[in-house]
C-alpha cells in the first residue's frame, strides 16, 4: 500500500526509467540520473516514492542522493551550468566568463533564477583542460568558452530553446593528440585483440600479460597480471570486470580521448581480461562529465554484440560469456578509488570501504571484481597481439610500454602527448612549446609539483610516477593561487568517512584563504605543514592523503608565493572584526566611533 | 650572557569578557595558598586590584570569557599589547563556552527577541555607552595569539593552582586527570 | 599464564601481546589489556575505522588497529609521541567541527569524546571553530537527538541495522556537509522505528542521542571516566556492552 505521492505527471515519467532497471535498488544511482534528467531534481517527496517502489529505507535514497555533487534535491533550473573550475580553466579566464554570464542571467551563483529557469555554479575538473574554459549545461559538455558564446548560451536560455537544438558546435569536443606513439599510432582492428588472446589461450595470455610487466595507468601503479590471477583464484561465484573511467583527476582527460576515439581496444580489453579471469559481466564506470560520450559508446557496444565480441561464446569458444554495461557517475572524484567506485556501482554513496578485503577477492556484490583504468585495458590489446616480450622492451624496466600524457596550461600545443616511459620532463615541455614553465604538476591536484630545477626528471614509477596529468604553469603564474584551487577542490570532493579528511581539508582551505586575505602569518605557515602531518599518513584512502601535497609542495619550492601574502604582525583574525559588528549597528542604527572596530596596530 | 635569573615578582593582570566571573571566584578559591602567590606575583589590571588599565607591561594576563562585543575585543587587545604570556582561561575564553551556543542564531534576531516589549514591538537600546554586540561569540585564540590554554567550567583552584605554580617555576604547564576537566 | 608463542603473537611497543586468529590488533590488544585510543569502535559492533584515533604504525605503515588483523610477527607503535600528538589534533578536529559544549551536555564525564581529550591533555581545540547550525530533535518521546554533538562514528547506524534490524540512522551528505539523518517521511526522530529498548538509543559515545528525563541521575564526578581515566579503563572498553534494559527503568530504580 504506498503511502507517499507523486503527481501522475512525475510518476508516468518516472516509471519506464524503474522499469528499465527492474526497480533494483543496487541501481540507484543510475535511477537517480535518469530521474533528474526528467524531472531536473529529486525532491525529498520524489525520494520517498522511489524508496517505496525501490523497497529501500527513504533515508537511503537520501544518503545517495545528498553525495553526488550532480543530484539536486531542489530546483536548480532547467537549465543548470556549471562552469569547471580547474587551475588551467581559471588561468583561460573562467571566472571574468562566470560573472560575465552570471550579470546577463541576473543570478546569484548557485541560486535558481526567481522564474526557476537556470542556475549557474561551478563544479570540479571537467576533463576538457586541452579546450577550456569547458562548461556543463545539464551534464553536457560545451568547450572553448568566449564572452560572444556566453552570450549566445545566455539568449539560447533566456528563449528557452530545447538544449538539443542549441549550435552543434557548441559541443565538439577535439581529440588534439599530438604525439602518438604505438597506442595512439596504431589503427584498431577490431576483434584482432580479442582473437589473438582467444589463440594464446587463458594461461597463455596471462603468461603474456605476467611477461609484460605492464603496471596500472590509475596512478598507483599495481601489476595488472597480479591483480587478475588474484581475481582468477579467488573463490566466488560470479566475476565482474570493472573500467575505471571516472577519470576525475584535475588535468587529466587521456581517458576521453581514448573513450571517443579507441574505445574498440577498452572494450576489447575488458574482454580479455574477461576471458582471462573467467568474467560474465563487465562495467564501464563513466564518470558523469563525460555523458556525451553515452550514446556512441551504446553504440558501439551494440556494434560489437552484433559482431561476436561481446554475449554468448565468444569467438566460438564455449563459456567465454560476456557483456559490458555502462554506468554514470554524477559528480564524485572519490569515486575513482576503486572501492568507492564499487560502491557507486552498487548504487551506494561512493565512500572507500576498509581494505583488505580488496577487489580481486571482495568486490562488486561481494565477488572477485577486476578494476582497471581505462588505458591500462587498451594496453592489454596490444599485448594480445604482440606478446608480453615485445611490450616489455619498450619503456623503462620497471616502468614498460608508453604513456599517455594530458598536457595543459601554458604550452602552445595543449593536448595527449604519447611516450615510452622514461621520457623527461624537459622532453615533454619542449614538444609541446612551453618556453616559459617555472612549475609543472603532475599527476593531478594529488600528484606532485615540479619546479625548473626538476625538469630533468623522468616519466616512470620509479621517479616520477603520474596518472597522466601534466599541468604547465608559466612564470606569470602564482602558484599560491595553484595550491589554493586544489585545495578547494579536495575540500569539495572530501567524501565525509574518516576525521582527518572529511576536518582536515576544510581546514586547509580555510587557511589558504587566510593567507589569501592577507590574513596569514607565520602561524599559518606552521598550520598548513601541521594539517599535512595528519592528513598524509592518517587518511582512510588517497584522497585524504594527497590531499595536502600541493601545498606542501609550494610552501617548499615557491614560499615567496606564500611569503608575500603574509602580515608582519604575529596574528591576524581570519575575518574582519569591523564587519562582524555590522548586523548591532543595523539593529541600534549606531555609527559613532565605539560602533565600530579598526584592524590592530 | 649566562647571568643567572633575578628573583623578582611576576606581574600579572587578569580580566573577564564576556564570563560569568566564575573563574575569578575559583582562583579565589585557592584560598590560603593566595598568600602564597601574593609573594610571587603582583596584580596589575584587575577585578581583584581594580586597576583599570594595565600600569606597565605584565608577565601574565589570564583571560576570562569569550569575545562577545567591541569592548571584550578592546580589553583582549590591550592585555595582549601589555603581557608577554596570555592564558586563555576557562571554558568561555577557549571555545567560546556556554554563550557561544547563540553562534548558529542571527544576532539581529536575538536582540529583537531580547528587547520585545510587551506590546510586540522592540526596543533595541542604541546608548553610545554600551558595547555593540558581535556576530558572534569568539574564543579569544580567534582575536589575538593565545600562548596557554586551562580549561574548565571553572578550572578548580586546585587546577589553576597548579597551573600558575607550574608557570612561576618555569615548567609547561601540565594539566591531567583528575585536574583536567572541560565542564 | 599460558605461554605466548610466535606464532600467535605480534608486538605493541616492545612488548608480546598473544592473539586469536580472526581478532584484530585493536581486540587482541585491550584483551591483553593494552589501551589504543578509539572512539568509533565498539566491542558489539563491526568495526568501521573512519575516527582514526586507532591509527598505529604496523611494520612501518599506517593503519586502523579497528579495523586491521592482528597478524604473527608484526610490529606495532602505539604509545609514541608522534602517534598521540597526530590523535589529539583529530581530537582538535572532532572538537571544532561540532558544538561541543562540555558545561551543558548531560554526557559530561561518560563522553568518550571528552575521555580521549582528557587522557591526550587536550587543552584547546585549536582550529578555527566551525559553530554549524545543526538542529535538535526532540520529537521522539524518549530519546533526544541533538547532532550539534555529533561525531559521525556512525555507531548508531551499526547498532540499528546489525543489531536492531531497523536502519534507523544513516549517514548522508559529503564532506564537511555530512550528517547522520533519520529514518522517517518527515526525517525526524518521532517518526522514525526507534524505540528507547534499541540498543541504537544507547550507543552513542557522545551526547547526540541521549535518553529523555534521566537528566544527572548519576552526579557529576561520579561518572564512568571520573574515577580514572580512559587509558586506564582497558576492561571496561574490551567487555563493555550497550545497555539492553532500558537506561531509563534502570536508573529509576
Amino acid at each position: 500500500m504506498p503511502t507517499v505521492f507523486v503527481s501522475t505527471e512525475l510518476a508516468n515519467l518516472i516509471e519506464p526509467i524503474l522499469l528499465r532497471h527492474r526497480a533494483r535498488p543496487d541501481r540507484l544511482v543510475q535511477i537517480l540520473r535518469e530521474v533528474q534528467e526528467v524531472a531536473d531534481f529529486i525532491s525529498d517527496e520524489t525520494a520517498a516514492w522511489l524508496a517505496e517502489r525501490l523497497r529501500i529505507s527513504y533515508a537511503q535514497v537520501k544518503s545517495t542522493r545528498d553525495f553526488y555533487a550532480f543530484f539536486y534535491r531542489e530546483n536548480r533550473g532547467r537549465y543548470r551550468i556549471l562552469f569547471s573550475d580547474n587551475i588551467t580553466d581559471r588561468m583561460a579566464g573562467n571566472q571574468a566568463l562566470f560573472e560575465h554570464m552570471l550579470k546577463r542571467l541576473r543570478l546569484e551563483p548557485g541560486k535558481v533564477s526567481d522564474d526557476g529557469l537556470v542556475s549557474v555554479d561551478y563544479t570540479s575538473c571537467t576533463g576538457m583542460c586541452d579546450q577550456g574554459p569547458a562548461i556543463l549545461v545539464n551534464n553536457r559538455t560545451i568547450t572553448r568558452m568566449t564572452p560572444r558564446r556566453v552570450d549566445e548560451i545566455c539568449d539560447l536560455v533566456r528563449g528557452k530553446v530545447p538544449l538539443s537544438q542549441w549550435p552543434a558546435e557548441f559541443f565538439v569536443v577535439e581529440d588534439n593528440i599530438h604525439r602518438a606513439d604505438m597506442l595512439l599510432g596504431t589503427p584498431h582492428e577490431p576483434g584482432k585483440a580479442v582473437h589473438a588472446a582467444i589463440a594464446r589461450g587463458r594461461d597463455g595470455m596471462l603468461g603474456e600479460m605476467k611477461l609484460s610487466n605492464l603496471r596500472g595507468r590509475g596512478g598507483a601503479g599495481f601489476t595488472t597480471a597480479v591483480k587478475w590471477d588474484a581475481c582468477r583464484n579467488a573463490n566466488g561465484d560470479t566475476r565482474y570486470i570493472v573500467c575505471n573511467a571516472d577519470e576525475g583527476e584535475p588535468g587529466t582527460f587521456k581517458d576521453r580521448v581514448l573513450l571517443q576515439s579507441y574505445a574498440g581496444r577498452v572494450f576489447e580489453g575488458m574482454a580479455i581480461a574477461a576471458y582471462v579471469v573467467g568474467a560474465s559481466q563487465g562495467f564501464l564506470y563513466l564518470r558523469g562529465e563525460y555523458l556525451y560520450l553515452l550514446p556512441q559508446l551504446e553504440a558501439y557496444l551494440a556494434g560489437m554484440r552484433s559482431a561476436g565480441l561481446l554475449g554468448r561464446s565468444i569467438g566460438g569458444v564455449a563459456g567465454f560469456d560476456f557483456d559490458i554495461e555502462i554506468h554514470l557517475g554524477a559528480g564524485a572524484y572519490v569515486c575513482g578509488e576503486e572501492t568507492a567506485l564499487i560502491e557507486s556501482l552498487e548504487g551506494k554513496a561512493g565512500r572507500p570501504r576498509v581494505r583488505p578485503p580488496f577487489p580481486v577477492t571482495s568486490g562488486y556484490m561481494g565477488q572477485p571484481t577486476v578494476v582497471n583504468n581505462v588505458e591500462t585495458l587498451s594496453k592489454v590489446t596490444e599485448i594480445a597481439i604482440h606478446g608480453g616480450a615485445w611490450y616489455e622492451a619498450i619503456g623503462t624496466k620497471q616502468s614498460t610500454g608508453t604513456k599517455i600524457l594530458s598536457v595543459s596550461g601554458d604550452c602552445e600545443r595543449p593536448g595527449l602527448y604519447e611516450y615510452a616511459f622514461g621520457v623527461r620532463i624537459a622532453q615533454v615541455l619542449e614538444d609541446c612549446g612551453a618556453q616559459e614553465a617555472i612549475a609543472v604538476q603532475i599527476s593531478g591536484a594529488s600528484g606532485v609539483c615540479l619546479s625548473e630545477r626538476e625538469f630533468g626528471r623522468r616519466i616512470a614509477f620509479e621517479d616520477v610516477p603520474t596518472a597522466g596529468s601534466f599541468m604547465i604553469f608559466g612564470k606569470q603564474r602564482d602558484m599560491f593561487e595553484v595550491a589554493r584551487n586544489f585545495s578547494h577542490f579536495f575540500a569539495h570532493e572530501s567524501c565525509g568517512f574518516c576525521t582527518p579528511c572529511r576536518v582536515g581539508t576544510s581546514l586547509l582551505k580555510n587557511i589558504m584563504d587566510k593567507i589569501a586575505d592577507g590574513r596569514g602569518t607565520q602561524y599559518e605557515m606552521n598550520e598548513l605543514l601541521r594539517l599535512q602531518q595528519v592528513l598524509k599518513p592518517g587518511s582512510h584512502c588517497g584522497l585524504g592523503q594527497t590531499a595536502g601535497n600541493a601545498v606542501a609542495d609550494t610552501v617548499q619550492k615557491f614560499r615567496p608565493a606564500y611569503e608575500r601574502r603574509l602580515a608582519e604582525t604575529d596574528f591576524v583574525p581570519a575575518f574582519d572584526l569591523d564587519a562582524a559588528l555590522a548586523r548591532a549597528r543595523e539593529l541600534t542604527g549606531r555609527d559613532d566611533a565605539a560602533a565600530h572596530l579598526g584592524e590592530e596596530a | 650572557m649566562n647571568a643567572p635569573l633575578t628573583p623578582r615578582k611576576l606581574r600579572v593582570a587578569t580580566a573577564s569578557l564576556s564570563g560569568c566571573f566564575g573563574c575569578h571566584m575559583s582562583f579565589l578559591d585557592i584560598d590560603e595558598r593566595l598568600l602564597e602567590l601574593a609573594a610571587l606575583v603582583d596584580f596589575d589590571r584587575s577585578p581583584i586590584t581594580d586597576i583599570k588599565h594595565c600600569s606597565q607591561r605584565c608577565d601574565v594576563a589570564l583571560v576570562e570569557g569569550g569575545v562577545c562585543n567591541a569592548e571584550n575585543v578592546h580589553v583582549l587587545r590591550e592585555l595582549r599589547a601589555n603581557s608577554k604570556m596570555v592564558v586563555a582561561l576557562g571554558a568561555c575564553a577557549v571555545n567560546g563556552g556556554l554563550p557561544a551556543q547563540r553562534n548558529h542564531l542571527d544576532v539581529g534576531q536575538c536582540l529583537q527577541q531580547v528587547y520585545r516589549t510587551p506590546d510586540g514591538s522592540t526596543a533595541i537600546p542604541n546608548d553610545p555607552e554600551l558595547p555593540l554586540l558581535l556576530d558572534k561569540v569568539y574564543p579569544i585564540n580567534e582575536i589575538v595569539r593565545v600562548d596557554y590554554f586551562l580549561p574548565g567550567c571553572p578550572p578548580s583552584g586546585d587546577t589553576i593552582w597548579k597551573f600558575m605554580t607550574d608557570l612561576l617555576t618555569g615548567r609547561t604547564p601540565r594539566i591531567e586527570h583528575p585536574l583536567l576537566k572541560f565542564d | 599464564m599460558s605461554d605466548i608463542s610466535s606464532a600467535n603473537s605480534f608486538s605493541i611497543d616492545g612488548q608480546r601481546i598473544a592473539f586469536t586468529p580472526g581478532q584484530t590488533i585493536l581486540e587482541a590488544a585491550l584483551a591483553a589489556g593494552v589501551y589504543i585510543p578509539h572512539l568509533c569502535h565498539h566491542p558489539e559492533l563491526t568495526p568501521h575505522g573512519s575516527c582514526k584515533l586507532c591509527t598505529v604504525v604496523v611494520n612501518g605503515r599506517n593503519g586502523s588497529a579497528c579495523t586491521q588483523k592482528a597478524m604473527p610477527g608484526i610490529e606495532v607503535e602505539n604509545n609514541s609521541p608522534a602517534l598521540n600528538d597526530r590523535r589529539r589534533v583529530l581530537l582538535q578536529m572532532l572538537f571544532v567541527e561540532g558544538n561541543h559544549f562540555c558545561p551543558g551536555c548531560e554526557k559530561s564525564g561518560n563522553c568518550q569524546l571528552q575521555a580521549l581529550a582528557y587522557d591526550l591533555e587536550m587543552l584547546t581545540p585549536h582550529f578555527r571553530h566551525a559553530f554549524p547550525a545543526r538542529p535538535v530533535d526532540t520529537t521522539h518521546p524518549d530519546v533526544w537527538l541533538d547532532l550539534n554533538r555529533c561525531v559521525m562514528c556512525e555507531l548508531c547506524v551499526r547498532a540499528s541495522r546489525d543489531l536492531d534490524g531497523k536502519s534507523v540512522f544513516m549517514l548522508a551528505g559529503r564532506g564537511a556537509e555530512s550528517r547522520i539523518v533519520v529514518n522517517s517521511p518527515s526525517g525526524l526522530l518521532g517518526d522514525s522505528e526507534l524505540s528507547i529498548d534499541d540498543r541504537a538509543a544507547h550507543v552513542c559515545p557522545v551526547g547526540a542521542i541521549l535518553p529523555k528525563r534521566v537528566g544527572y541521575a548519576v552526579p557529576i564526578g561520579q561518572r564512568q571516566f571520573d574515577a580514572a581515566p580512559i587509558s586506564r579503563q582497558v576492561d571496561y572498553l574490551a567487555r563493555r556492552h550497550i545497555p539492553i534494559v532500558p537506561v531509563t527503568e534502570e536508573l529509576v530504580k
